[in-house]
Formats: C-alpha cells, structure tokens, sequence
C-alpha cells in the first residue's frame, strides 16, 4: 500500500558537495525523496550515483551541504546510523557473505532487530528463542515474496547473479527500511532477469509502502519503474522530474548521446 | 469394502475419518519454510464452514466450479467443498494457456472459478467476457490481487470465516449442510476431469461417487494403503493420477496428502516428507536418474567407483532380492553391503526412502531405467490406465513384475481384447460418460458396456498379463495379415541408447524395414572410447563399425519379438541409418520431438523404395534448413542392412 501521505518528504539532500582530492565528484547537488515513492538517479558513467547514495548512507562524509532524513538534520553520519534510522541499501556488485546460505544471508538483515544480548543468543533458549522464530518468521515471508524458496538452503557463491541481487534485495528488505537505496539493481541482468527484478521492486513499494531510491543507467527500466528521476552528470544535476519530463529535457539529450563540441 | 457400505460419497468418508483417526495428519502444506499440519478434525471443520460459505455465495447441486492451480489445501479442500454441496468440481490445468482455459470453463458451465494466484485471476479475468454463467472468481493466495475490483473476488481465507460465523449463528445452515451430505448418494457425479485433448477438444469425463471410491478401495487394498501412508501430492491437480492418488486414496485410506511449497521445491519437499506411495510418469524418474547420474560424474573417484560395483551387484541380484528369490549367499552379502553403502543412500537423497509402492504410468518405460530402480531396491511397478477408468485399468501386483508388460487386470476390472485387436475393460471406476457429448460417448462404448480404450494390445502367453503395443489406429498389416505396431517396435529400437529415433514401415508390405537415427552424444562417446574418427554426422552414421553396431541391436530387437507370437512374424528384415537427424524444422519431427511418420516416408520416398527393393545402399538428396532459415542440400549415398530372421525355435523358452 503506498503511504496515504504522498508529498510528505522522508529525505532531503540539500547542497551537498564532495571531492575526492582534485576530483570533484558531487558539486552543489539538492534533492528530495518523498515518501512512498520510487525516486531514480541516474547519469552516465562517472556522473557521481553512486558517490550520492554512499553520502545518504553514511559511508562518505560530504564536504558541504547537509541531509536531513525522517526530520533530522546531519551532514556527518555512519553507515550503522544510516541503517539504525531506517536506510537499507544493496550494492552494485553484490555484498553477500558467500559462504553462508540465502537464508542466513537474509537472517543477517535482521540484526539490527535482535533485542537480546549475544549470550541468551548463544544459549538459544526461551525469550531469544521465541525471539529467533519471530525473526525466521519475518524471513520467511521475504523468501516467499521473493519466490526463492528453492534456494533456502543454498550457499550464495553458488547462485547465479541475478538471484544473488535478489538475495541482497530480500536482506535489505529483512530490516524493514523505511528507506531503501538500491545501487544498480539490475546491472549485468539479461532481459528477463530485469523484468523479474522490476516486478520485485514495484511489489516491494507496492506491498511493504517501502520508499525507494534506485540508481540505475539502464534509462528504459528506470522510466517504466519510477514516479520521479533526477539526472546527474559529472557531478552536477542536470535536470530532476517526471519519467516524461526528464525524457525532453534537452541538458539529459546532450548527457547521454554527447554533443558536438 | 467402504464403496458398497455407507459411505459412497467422500463427504462422507470424511466424516468417517474424523471419526476414526480425527487426530491423525489429513493434509500437509509447507508454508513459509515450515510444515504446517491440518488433522481430520480440522479438515472436516473447515469444509463444513467453507462448504457453508460456498452456499451462500450461491453453490446450488448439480452446478459446477473449476479448480486451476497448483497442489494447494485450500484447492483440495475447493473440491471437497463444493462435493459437500453436492456440486461437482471440475479441476483444471494450471498451465492451460487462456483460451483453453476458458473453453473448459464455457463448456462446463462454471459458475464459480477457484483460482490458486494473481496469475490464474487474471487468466480468468482475460476471458471473462466469454464467460456468462461465471459469478466470482474465488482465491488462494491473496498477493498482487489487492488492486482488483472485489466485486468479484473473494479470497477462500475470507468464505471459510464467513461460513463459520454463519454456522455458529444459524443453526438452520448446519443442518442444511448435514441434510445435503445425507442425501449425497454414489451416483452423484463426483468429478468432472477433462482430458487433455490431444485429439481435438478436451473432453470432460464424468466420474460417480460410488466408482471413484470402489476403484481407491480396490487398489489401497491391492497396495495395502493404511492412514499410516503419505502421499507428496505433486501431480496436477486435472490429471485423473493426481486426483486418484492423493485425493480418492488419501480419502478412502485415510492417509495424509502433503503439498509441496511450490512446484520448484518438490525435489527437496520429496525428501523431507518421504512419501510411501509415488506415482509419476516415466520422464519423472528419467529425470531424477539423469540428475544422480551428472552429480555421480563430480563425485570423488573412490565414490564412484563404489557406485558402478554396487550398481552391477544391485542388477545381478536386486530384482531376485526385492521379490524374495532365492540368491546365493555371497550375492546375499553383498547387496546387503550396497544397501548400506550405496542403495539407502541414494534412495534417501531422492526422497525415495519410504516408499513401499511406487507406480509409472501414462507411457511406455525404458527396461533399463526399469531396472535401474528395482535394482536399488524400490518397488516399482507399472499400471496402464486411463481417465476414462478412473486411472487403473491394469497394474503390475508385487512379486510379479516384468518390464514389458503392464500387469494383470486390476482387481474388479474386466479386460478384453476385440477382433482389432483393441484392449476394452469394464471398471467400477469407469466414467459415466463425457459431459454434455452424446456422440462421444456412444464412439467411446461397446454396446455392452465395454469402454474402448483405442489402444492395441494382448496377453502375454508366459505371465498372462496384458501388452500395449500402439494406438489402435495406427497399428497395421503386413501382406501375410501378421499384426504390425510401428510404435511398438520403435520403443524397443529407441531403448538401446545408439538410437535416437527410428521409423519403421510395413504396413501392407511383406515385411518390416526400419530406418534409424542414431544418438549423436552416445555414438560420439563411442566413437572416442574406440578410437573411430569421423569429420561429420553424416560420415558417423555411415561409418561400417557404426552400422556393425546398431545391427547388434536390431538383431536384439529381432529376437524379442521372436519369443511374442502376435509380433513374431513383425520382425525387422532390413535397415538403414539415416544421414541426418530428423529435425523438427524440416517438419520431420512436430515441435515436441515426435516423428511425422506419413511425412518421412514422402520425403525419404527413394531410400523406402530402395528398402522393399533389395538394393545395398541407395542415393538421396535432401533439402534441410539451417538454424537461420537458410536452406542447403545434403545429398548421400545411403547403406541399407540385411537382419537375420530369427525363428520361434532360437528364441528363449519356447519350443517351435
């Protein structure tokens, strides 16, 4: 159910600016994420996506500018703090513990959630175990959500790509995010394979209310899947709006095909 | 039996479950990784809500409602619902594209559709506007469906509960509901299962009560099902397998129907629930033997090298050892030690472990994969059947199995065989007739009450049990009146692994001549082992040791049927081996690999007049079409073999 309150602004990136040394990857970049909606970055290669999602994550600390997520201001904050407040991401190539099982992958999602300590972990008994079965529980529904139970048991090194990014989606998801940053979830996909993951991501917004912010180059996915696209080019943003906005705009024209100099 | 007793419908027999082992397992669903468990008792308490919830959605008896879907409690408890009502479920294919669902729909006038998910919706939805009687589409699984207009939909979650709250306020309704289960008799039709139409339209068979359940009893009987038994139910639910197997078994004996997690997952499934009876079709167990074979292939050395031992022991002694002959004591011992080493634990990982009976059926099985199994110690048998019987016409009793045949006739089934040579049987599971067609089911019965099954066969001298060799229809003559069954003699052909496909010819000629295809990956390997180099296909198949080869196993073929008097005069006297593959882009094979015989022999018209004309070898010249469509020759010159005739006198265990 998408949340009732479109316009409510769940995160708001204002002016922020990295650098990395000499290389001006973000420059004076503003943009906001409603809430419930699917939102789209996108750019060419070395437009400076993935640099914005690692600054609203916490895993670069910008320059300038400052970002105030679920009403709270900061402009330096760590991963686990992005992830304690709600923001879960995926990686552009995959993150997964490779020797451990889908479902152990997704378990690991639930972390954040445990309440109790690591020795009534250990002893696995009475509250924490009732604690476990309410986790697993949670698990298994992502699993049937993402039509993976024929994995479940698999380690995921042995898993092809595509479904190795769908593992990673359902361990995002297991931590409940109201915030979801996806970092080229279909890159590398056949056709099919980014037909399957659409479905999954409007499913996810569809079904959890998830907010989702996707960074994506593939330009024919991202206009069927989000309400709203901002365009990044070498660090700057060059045009933000609708799928059919954004297609007109003259400055993503000369981005994408190059223009005579 | 129960069939004659009181209860002669499964409303019924459910009640007696209840009554007799209310606590024990009834169904079985994996459900967000877990087994969840549902008791007579329960069942029983959720038909009686669901089948109150049925009614007053407007389920009157004598109307139908379609089952699509896959093996889902919720669908299985649809069909014993609606039976409850006295209305009669018609299950349907999952897989059946729109239109052909929407004909069974139209023609079985449905007026309610129970569909397991969004994609069975919407697939009802698509054709709804040719659905009149169609009121509500009811369904399973709730995800994806929230955006629809409800008018029309109702989740089964959803009537369950309303028929509850409705029970517990109006007493009236219970007694309505125990009044309509009162006055449920055996001649009520129990199901309606349409065939899958191969031949032309799909045809609806009715089915009765009182058959359904005589012919369960009869065979739990046969097998000895008790309510200790499980079942994986994994077939789909239209096919009369599935609906014989886990749902009229599971009813009659009372044991539990586990439904797989989903259809992905019934390998792992199999194995966790370790059924006691399993029924599939042959490519099923061609399937789980090819997968055990490629996982073999990575095993260690030493492992393999245990397998391929005990796998030798098990065909010297494992048919001796599972029907209780006697073997010699060294064999004893040893496949005691292969059981230990390899046989259980083989049979652990396919999920095979429990199993006391486990049937194929549906088509013609390769001997070796046969034996395979057997040989491992699982009881498998065959059964040939057919939905018009409610499945079993014949099947294969323990202790008495033989890999070409299919058995005797099953207990209560009367079996003949016409002056065409057509089997026909009388059952107590036999259809009624076909749903709203006269005419097909006058073609389909004899006079005396006899179904035609289309089928040729006979009985087996030695065993007296019964043969299949072809459709009726295709079987022909030669010159001299010998019966001829194409098919029949193919199947043995492709049985040997160097051949891939085969034709053969004779009807109305003066003997039988073949022409062969060989298996290209097992020649190949063959030809690596050995040492044979060849530039092409073309230049394999011709190759002399090649031909040296595949007439070792026409001459195996030969003396086969030697030792069958209706086929003995069927031999093959001459062959050829083609120099292509039939290919279905050539229009000689149809698009899923069975063989356009009338095509093949205009196309190949010189090399079968070459075959009848006793020349050696022939010319041909053949237009083929590549993967891209473009078009080439291949032209050969073709050998043609001559094959020794075998006698009655030379064949096995018969004097001439």
């Amino acid at each position: 159910m998408r949340a009732p309150n479109a316009n409510e602004i769940l995160l708001q990136v204002e002016g922020v600016a990295l650098a990395f040394g000499g290389v001006k990857a973000l420059r004076d970049v503003s943009f906001n994420v409603k809430k419930g909606e699917i939102r789209a970055i996108i750019g060419p290669n070395g437009a400076g996506k993935t640099s914005m999602l690692n600054v609203v994550n916490g895993f670069y600390h910008p320059n300038h500018g400052a970002i105030t997520f679920k009403g709270s201001t900061r402009s330096k904050m760590q991963p686990f703090e992005a992830a304690r407040g709600g923001i879960a991401r995926t990686f552009q190539n995959v993150a997964l513990f490779k020797g451990m099982s889908a479902l152990d992958n997704i378990m690991a999602g639930r972390t954040l959630k445990v309440r109790r300590g690591l020795l009534w972990q250990l002893l696995r008994y009475g509250p924490a175990l009732a604690e476990e079965i309410e986790h697993r529980r949670k698990v298994e529904e992502i699993i049937d959500f993402l039509e993976i139970e024929t994995i479940r048991k698999v380690p995921v090194g042995r898993l092809p790509y595509g479904l190795q990014k769908r593992v990673e989606l359902g361990r995002a998801l297991a931590m409940e995010p109201d915030l979801l940053l996806l970092d080229e979830p279909m890159a590398g996909m056949n056709l099919e394979e980014k037909e399957d993951m659409s479905r999954f991501i409007i499913d996810v917004n569809n079904h959890y209310g998830t907010t989702i912010a996707l960074i994506e180059h593939d330009m024919a996915v991202v206009m069927d899947l989000s309400d709203r696209v901002a365009v990044l080019d070498h660090g700057v943003k060059i045009a933000d709006g609708t799928p059919d906005e954004v297609k007109r705009s003259q400055a993503v024209i000369d981005a994408y095909l190059g223009v005579a100099h | 039996m129960a069939g004659d007793g009181s209860y002669d419908t499964f409303p019924k027999l459910l009640l007696r479950n209840t009554a007799q082992f209310g606590a024990r397992p009834a169904f079985q669903h994996k459900d967000l990784g877990i087994w969840q468990s549902w008791t007579w008792a329960e069942v029983a308490e959720i038909i009686r809500s669901y089948a109150a919830g049925l009614h007053r959605l407007g389920l009157r008896p004598g109307e139908t409602i379609a089952v699509v879907g896959s093996n889902r409690p919720k669908l299985y408890w649809t069909m014993m619902a609606a039976q409850t009502l006295r209305a009669i479920p018609v299950p349907v294919y999952s897989d059946a594209v729109a239109d052909e669902l929407a004909f069974v729909l139209a023609h079985a006038e449905a007026t309610l559709v129970a569909a397991q998910d969004q994609e069975q919706v919407d697939k009802v939805l698509s054709v709804s506007d040719r659905l009149p009687q169609l009121n509500r589409i009811i369904y399973d699984e709730p995800r994806g469906i929230d955006g629809y207009d409800h008018g029309r939909l109702i989740a089964i979650g959803d009537i369950i509960n309303d028929g509850r709250a409705a029970l517990a306020a109006d007493p009236a309704l219970g007694e309505r509901i125990d009044e309509s289960i009162r006055a449920g008799n055996g001649s009520d039709i129990a199901i309606i299962l349409y065939t899958s139409g191969t031949t032309g339209a799909p045809k609806g068979v009715m089915l009765s009560a009182r058959g359904c359940i005589d012919a369960a009893t009869d065979t739990t009987r046969f097998d000895k099902l008790t309510d200790k038994d499980v079942v994986l139910a994994y077939l789909p639910l239209a096919w009369a397998g599935d609906h014989y197997v886990s749902y009229a078994q599971g009813l009659v004996a009372g044991f539990c129907m586990a439904c797989p997690e989903s259809s992905n997952t019934i390998e792992q499934d199999r194995h966790e629930i370790g059924p006691t009876f399993y029924l599939a079709p042959p490519r099923g167990y061609e399937a789980m033997l090819t997968r055990l074979m490629v996982r073999m292939e990575d095993a260690a050395p030493i492992k393999r090298r245990l397998f391929s031992y005990f796998l030798d022991v098990a065909r010297r002694y494992g048919e001796q050892v599972l029907t209780g002959r006697p073997v010699p004591l060294s064999g004893r011992l040893l496949y005691a030690l292969g059981r230990w080493l390899v046989y259980e634990p083989l049979k652990n990982v396919l999920g095979l472990s429990q199993v006391r009976v486990a049937y194929t059926g549906g088509e013609a099985i390769g001997p070796d994969l046969f034996a395979f199994y057997r040989a491992i110690g699982l009881n498998l048998k065959q059964l040939y059947g057919q939905t018009e019987a409610f499945l079993y016409v014949t099947c294969q009793p323990d202790g008495e199995i033989y890999p070409d045949t299919v058995g005797p006739p099953a207990p209560n089934v009367a079996i003949r065989i016409a002056e065409s040579g057509e089997v026909q049987f009388r059952s107590p599971g036999m259809f009624l007739g076909y749903f709203k067609d006269q005419a097909k089911t006058a073609e389909a019965m004899t006079s005396d009450g006899y179904v035609r099954t289309g089928d040729a066969g006979f009985f087996d001298e030695k065993t007296g049990h019964l043969k299949i060799i072809d459709r009726a229809k295709d079987v022909g003559r030669l010159a001299d009146g010998t019966m001829f069954a194409p098919k029949y003699l193919e199947n043995k052909l492709k049985f040997y692994p160097n051949i891939k496909e085969a034709i053969t010819f004779g009807d109305s000629r003066e003997f039988v001549c073949a022409m062969l295809n060989i298996d290209p990956v097992a020649v190949a390997n063959w030809a690596e082992r050995n040492n044979v180099a060849y530039g092409s296909y073309q230049e394999l198949a011709g190759h002399p040791l090649v031909y040296e080869m595949v007439a070792k196993d026409v001459a195996a073929v030969n003396r086969s049927l030697a030792g069958e008097t209706v086929l003995a005069g069927a031999q093959i006297r001459r062959f050829l081996i083609l120099h292509k593959e039939l290919d279905a882009d050539d229009g000689e094979l149809t698009r899923t690999q069975k063989v356009r015989r009338r095509f093949i022999a205009e196309r190949y018209a010189s090399l079968v007049t070459a075959l009848y004309n006793g020349a050696h070898d022939a010319d041909i010249s053949t237009e083929v079409t590549f993967e891209d469509g473009r078009k080439g020759t291949i032209a050969a010159r073709v050998e043609i073999r001559d094959m020794q005739i075998i006698g009655p006198a030379e064949s096995l265990g018969r004097a001439a």
